[in-house]
């Protein structure tokens, strides 16, 4: 392994171990009443994940999840691409959906209950709303700087109009395109549980408030800890994704 | 040899070696450096590329410290703090973006024991001596490049600092404006007393401005000439239609090629 | 008015109308949502009787709360890491992965800590903020120029001296960034923590209402947050904008 690759894996390492040591301190001074411990908790989320209910809110959950994540990346892209390339249309509608960005949207929460009934549908919406803004807002940036000098040239080289997008634009772009999509995925993933959280009888965030109502504590950890190490382990991916772009545009 | 007291600035074997990341041999920037500047005197430096003169300047400034050696200012050894009484010019622009000039050039009072409106006084003198007045309520955003090295040569000056460093202030400028802007530093120079520290790549520069000029050679920078050019001190750019103005250059010249084209990757015997 | 403003407004006041047009005509009926004037009138209602002020001042007094602590310890925080770049590179990950974790899912485990008044909101309400102040912080300290620090030191100043005259104003438009983004993440964590489990609030307010199909109550609170973000977010994106305008960008 190179040096580089040794030190973000010890660094790595270093920040789990923080984290779990974090951990087995706030149990020692919170208690059983608040927290479980980190082997207890991995004992029972392996416990947790070979029955078949559990499969089946973690399917649920996913297939919401993708549901919201598909429909966002779309319809950002869409909208990104299109107000990106027509100059007046971007300019009159970027400040609102920056506007639109910085609102508290858990506060539209019960609007998309009211219009959508409890369900599916509740929660891919509200996991969707969540992504589909950052995506269409770095799409729209990306589309706006790309360098002039680009297209010049693959003008120069003949190229037709889907060649010089598929050619030339897209890969300019992707590194931002990209970023954005990073931004979206995180902010999906949060959008859909807090969907499921309120709306759903079934998904892991359904079970999450379950468990806070019934103060299960094992459960909330459990259900965390999968959350956290899904969230984690894809957002480093992706971030390693990201990086490995950037790093060649 | 022990530090001579009159000397207003004293290097002594100064070495710098800049730590590995990787733990390996460090890279030696500078030295082994002897010189004195004398008090009151315009003391400037050439060489080549990345033979460290900047890392003398941050030296001799108190910014760095050697890493064998000793370096004295005033009689006092330099190590780790900066000494009172010294002004910095620095090559990139260091004007602060979010302050107007006027409140740029007053944070170079910040430290000063002076009253409210004393210091308001003396921003006021300093921003008239460097042609500035009109300017005092403007944005650097809004000046040219060569304004803004004024304003930040003004904030060096309003402390009256006894000794002024300046590392190749005048690079980012045309020719026509270091010009100009030699001729005021000789005319500041003059008016203040301060002894003058100026690090160059132009050599007409060197040898119109400075009463010393030392020659640098390639990585790690030594020196390996000392010019002196024995101007009278009420000069200006006038210097350079004298004769001697060119056996001066000619001479850095003459030092610096070997120097040059070693740091370039040629050997020094080839064309 | 700018040509493009103008479109701008044209373009929301027929948005509204539109909802409006929807709502009297029945095509959205009356139990989903009221029309927008009915909304406005319910408002001015609400605050007039002063019967939602205990609510409304609870909750933003929480959000203010939460904002002031990101943005204190996130500043301090970011000064701080920056100095160090082994911690720094440690966080990292965490910073990059941490809005895609529930962060709502301590929520209980503050309860238990802190016991049932307002500072568990207030918790989730810093959680969810401070990674956001630290992380644009950080971006803009990263970008304060070298030369910058080194006329500080020259003219003699102490470490926090220069924190406090250089670096952080320097800082400044991107530290703004964070607290826009802290903004909306202190009121995000008091609301949501209410949706979740509370007494009183306006987030408490807006679920109770929504249980009893009380849209009299329910549209009128969730127009006044928002309107509340909008409005700190545009006076924000005001103050960044004459910033940047002094820097001449």
């Amino acid at each position: 392994m190179s040096a580089g690759a040794w030190r973000s894996t010890r660094n790595a390492a270093v920040l789990i171990v923080g984290l779990l040591i974090a951990w087995q301190l706030l149990y020692a001074i919170a208690g059983q009443a608040a927290l479980a411990p980190p082997l207890a908790t991995l004992r029972y989320t392996a416990a947790l994940l070979a029955t078949e209910g559990f499969r089946g809110h973690l399917s649920e959950s996913m297939r919401a999840f993708g549901a919201a994540l598909t429909i966002a990346v779309a319809s950002g892209l869409l909208i990104g691409f299109w107000l990106g390339f027509h100059k007046l249309a971007g300019e009159v509608c970027e400040p609102i959906l920056v506007a639109l960005y910085s609102i508290p949207k858990i506060t539209l929460y019960p609007i998309l209950l009211l219009a959508f009934g409890l369900g599916m549908s509740a929660k891919v919406a509200f996991g969707a709303l969540h992504g589909i803004i950052p995506v269409a807002l770095f799409t729209i940036n990306v589309v706006r700087n790309v360098k002039p000098i680009l297209i010049k040239t693959g003008r120069v080289h003949g190229l037709r109009p889907t060649e010089m997008v598929r050619i030339v634009l897209f890969p300019a772009a992707l590194p931002e395109i990209f970023t954005g999509l990073r931004v979206g995925f995180s902010l999906t993933l949060i959008g859909t549980l807090l969907g499921e959280m309120f709306a759903a009888q079934r998904g892991l965030g359904y079970l999450l408030m379950t468990a806070i109502g019934l103060h299960n504590v094992e459960l909330i950890m459990a259900v965390t800890l999968i959350l956290f190490v899904f969230a984690a382990a894809v957002s480093s991916v992706l971030l390693a994704v990201d990086r490995r772009l950037h790093a060649n545009a | 040899m022990a530090h001579t007291s009159s000397a207003h600035v004293s290097l002594r074997g100064v070495t710098k070696v800049f730590a590995s990341a990787t733990g390996g041999a460090g890279l030696q920037a500078l030295g082994p450096v002897d010189v004195d500047l004398r008090r009151s005197e315009f003391f400037a430096v050439v060489g080549p590329s990345g033979c460290g003169k900047s890392t003398l300047l941050e030296l001799i400034a108190g910014l760095t410290a050697a890493t064998t050696g000793s370096v004295e200012f005033e009689g006092r050894r330099v190590a780790g703090d900066i000494p009172d009484g010294i002004g910095v010019v620095f090559q990139e622009d260091a004007c602060f973006p979010w302050l107007c000039v006027e409140a740029n050039v007053a944070f170079g009072l910040r430290k000063a024991a002076l009253a409210a409106a004393a210091k308001v006084r003396r921003v006021r003198e300093v921003l008239d001596l460097m042609g500035l007045a009109e300017f005092a309520r403007a944005y650097p955003a809004q000046l040219s490049g060569g304004m803004r090295q004024r304003v930040c040569i003004a904030r060096t000056l309003v402390s009256e600092p006894r000794l002024i460093l300046l590392d190749e202030p005048f690079g980012a400028l045309d020719q026509q404006t270091r010009l100009l802007m030699g001729e005021e530093v000789l005319r500041l120079w003059r008016g203040t007393g301060a002894t003058v520290f100026l690090i160059t790549h132009a050599l007409d520069e060197a040898a119109m401005l400075a009463d010393r000029i030392a020659v640098m050679s390639a990585r790690p920078g030594r020196i390996i000439d000392l010019i002196e050019t024995h101007w009278p001190r009420e000069r200006d750019s006038h210097i350079v239609e004298r004769s001697e103005f060119g056996a001066v250059t000619a001479r850095l010249w003459k030092s610096l090629r070997e120097e040059s084209l070693k740091t370039i990757g040629r050997p020094a015997g080839q064309a | 008015m700018t040509r493009i403003g103008l479109y701008r407004a044209l373009m929301i006041a027929a948005a509204v109308l539109l909802l409006e047009g929807l709502c009297l005509s029945g095509m959205i009926d009356r139990l989903t949502m009221p029309p927008p004037h009915r909304i406005l009138l319910d408002l001015a209602t609400i605050l007039v009787s002063g019967s939602q002020n205990a609510a409304i001042l609870k909750t933003l007094t929480n959000a203010s709360i939460a904002l002031a602590l990101a943005l204190v310890l996130g500043v301090v925080g970011a000064v701080a890491l920056h100095g160090h770049r082994s911690a720094r590179e440690i966080l990292e990950p965490l910073f990059a992965t941490y809005y895609a974790v529930p962060i709502f899912a301590f929520y209980p485990l503050l309860i238990v800590l802190m016991g049932l008044g307002d500072a568990p909101q207030i918790g989730i309400g810093f959680m969810l903020g401070v990674v956001a102040v630290i992380v644009n912080t950080l971006n803009g300290l990263d970008r304060v120029p070298r030369v910058l620090r080194k006329t500080a030191r020259i003219q003699r100043l102490g470490m926090v001296e220069i924190a406090l005259t250089v670096t952080l104003p320097c800082a400044a438009p991107y530290v703004l960034t964070g607290v826009k983004f802290a903004v909306a993440y202190s009121l995000i964590g008091v609301i949501g923590a209410e949706f979740i489990m509370s007494r009183g609030g306006m987030g408490y307010e807006i679920s109770f209402a929504y249980t009893n199909f009380d849209n009299a109550t329910m549209y009128p609170l969730i127009l006044l947050i928002l309107a509340v973000s909008i409005a700190i977010n545009a006076a924000l994106s005001r103050w960044e904008k004459v910033l940047l305008g002094r820097r001449g960008q």
